[in-house]
């Protein structure tokens, strides 16, 4: 059966190896190693690569079998739809593993430099080094998952792209930051670095109000997981306590502090006002931050790893159990 | 294969399946002596599909129970190598040439016979290079045949194997079913909604209407009953169809 599968597999396995050596040597021979773009888009590859992973190897691989009827030829053989099916997961499932590693590292190895420079490591987490391997894994066993259920491969391609693209946002999120414990850490307010807004988000001021957005420290190689604004006793500012302290401040909308949002230039008498404002409400309140250090890292890399392969065999799980109810 | 005079090739108790709301059989008993080539005929929507598929093992009963050469259908690899399989419109892998498919078979089979399965290849003409896609129908049943046979079943279940090949390649297939029959004592069961096939290589006939059997036996012993009957010779023709006419409510 692993010969079998091997027989149908290997020349895709053969497209994707081909390509990544081709990018082995563009990288190594052609790219200049200090060029940013190249660092930017070799990044976004080995962020896709899973997804891609999924959708090309895994949801056709069972899918196209029902599809073209071609399943009751295989069944049909000495060779029981469990072992089929365990055997199909194993070698796809361990060759989209080798092929996120191998792209990984290539572009681990090229970016080296400038990632090192950048000395932002976790702006890159999802990108570099064995992250990848467990994305690519829990991609290709949901695809097959996918394929084994819908039963037609377009579907089933697009299904596991979504469900991918959500697990994955959700598990950088909410899940992510909760695996290790963060780094405190209380810092006054500076009146020349904090700003006015809603932080970014694109909700309505009706559901989120703006308030002062002080801007974190510089902390070289970590995660800020959290910026609040709070006073001795834990709580957060509140609209109501921004308001009184400081009557007028809304009136500054949409100009920034000193620091941040300095995209247009704020009328001086609005930056004197938001200013006072900070100094004011700083006699009370000061920042929380909470950060992963950079000490957390490869911690974090092993969890990630451990999470999607985690996910994976459990996947792949339902997928012998679907398979023999069929 | 003098044992398997005594057992039993299909025992159904029962049986039904279900897909979702729709009952595709529902309670067929059934049984089949061994040794035979059984033509299984019936409307459209009777269960020869289902029938057929419950007994290779594709699909799980519902309700019942099914025994296949006394063992109970994809049951294990030893089981699943006891009996061959053309399904229906004969699936190949479109992108896997010839030798690429009895490559396959030989990994995926203890009991591959190799050289048979060569043989077959060469006396039908096939190219081994040529991609599976690229065959016509009547060459892709032959390998489907191929890799059913080669395997060297104790039972053969073709599923509508003739039913979109031209009379040619139909009784080409057939003449290969039949040889195999000949050199190697295995039993077949065989569905189809044409009588002329079934005359062609069947010994036992079974009707089914709507999953009930409504006519079962060696196909000689029921025509000389209907000829003492009616007094007057019949065809097997007149006696499927006749039997397909009949109100099942009396059974």
């Amino acid at each position: 059966m692993i010969r079998f599968t091997w027989l149908r597999f290997r020349a895709q396995a053969a497209v994707v190896a081909g390509a990544i050596a081709l990018l082995a040597v563009a990288a190594a021979g052609l790219l200049h190693r200090d060029d940013s773009t190249a660092r930017l888009w070799l990044g976004v590859l080995v962020d896709v690569a899973p997804g891609l992973i999924g959708m090309f190897w895994g949801a056709p691989l069972v899918a196209r079998e029902f599809e073209d009827g071609t399943f009751r030829l295989a069944w049909t053989q000495s060779v029981t739809r469990r072992h089929w099916m365990a055997v199909k997961l194993a070698v796809g499932g361990l060759a989209s593993m080798a092929a996120a590693g191998l792209l990984s590292l290539v572009v681990t190895w090229w970016a080296g430099p400038l990632d090192h420079a950048a000395l932002n490591q976790f702006a890159t987490f999802d990108q570099r080094d064995i992250a990848p391997v467990g994305y690519a894994a829990f991609a290709f066993t949901l695809g097959v998952l996918a394929g084994a259920l819908i039963r037609r491969t377009l579907p089933a391609m697009f299904v596991t792209l979504a469900v991918f693209v959500a697990v994955r946002m959700a598990e950088f999120t909410w899940l992510r930051p909760r695996l290790l414990h963060p780094v405190l850490l209380n810092l006054a307010l500076n009146p020349g670095s904090t700003g006015y807004g809603q932080g970014g988000s694109l909700l309505p001021v009706a559901f989120s109000s703006p308030t002062l957005e002080p801007n974190p420290p510089d902390l070289p190689n970590t995660w800020i997981t959290s910026t609040r604004i709070v006073n001795a006793h834990g709580e957060g500012l509140t609209t109501h306590v921004l308001d009184s302290a400081c009557p007028g401040i809304n009136r500054g909308r949409g100009g920034g502090g000193g620091g941040l949002g300095g995209h247009t230039k704020a009328p001086q008498a609005v930056v004197n006002t938001l200013q006072d404002c900070v100094a004011k409400i700083g006699t009370t309140y000061h920042q929380a931050l909470a950060y992963q250090p950079a000490s957390h890292y490869w911690p974090l890399q092993w969890y990630e790893l451990a999470i999607f392969l985690g996910g994976a065999l459990v996947l792949a799980a339902v997928c012998l159990r679907r398979i023999r109810r069929a | 294969m003098n044992d398997s005079i005594n057992k039993t090739l299909l025992a159904a108790s029962g049986l039904g399946k279900r897909y979702r709301r729709r009952w595709a059989l529902s309670d067929c008993t059934l049984e089949i002596p061994a040794g035979r080539v059984v033509g299984l005929v019936g409307p459209n929507g009777a269960g020869k599909t289902t029938l057929l598929h419950l007994a290779a093992g594709l699909v799980a009963p519902t309700t019942g129970t099914v025994e296949v050469l006394g063992g109970r259908p994809g049951d294990g690899p030893a089981q699943l190598g006891r009996v061959g399989f053309v399904a229906q419109d004969t699936p190949v892998y479109s992108g896997l040439s010839v030798a690429g498919h009895l490559r396959m078979a030989a990994y995926l089979n203890p009991g591959w016979d190799a050289g048979l399965a060569r043989r077959r290849i060469e006396q039908l003409g096939l190219d081994p290079g040529q991609r599976a896609g690229r065959l016509s129908g009547g060459q892709r049943a032959q390998l489907a045949l191929t890799l059913a046979i080669a395997k060297r079943p104790e039972l053969l279940i073709l599923d509508e194997p003739v039913a979109s090949l031209d009379p040619l390649a139909r009784r080409e297939f057939l003449r290969s079913v039949a040889g195999t029959v000949a050199g190697h004592g295995t039993s077949v069961v065989l569905s189809s909604h044409l009588v002329a096939d079934l005359e062609l290589i069947c010994d036992y006939l079974v009707v089914l209407v709507a999953s009930r059997v409504r006519l079962a036996g060696d196909i000689t012993a029921l025509l000389a009953a209907q000829h003492r009957l009616s007094g007057h010779p019949v065809t097997l023709d007149d006696l499927v169809v006749s039997s397909m006419s009949q109100t099942g409510d009396g059974r």
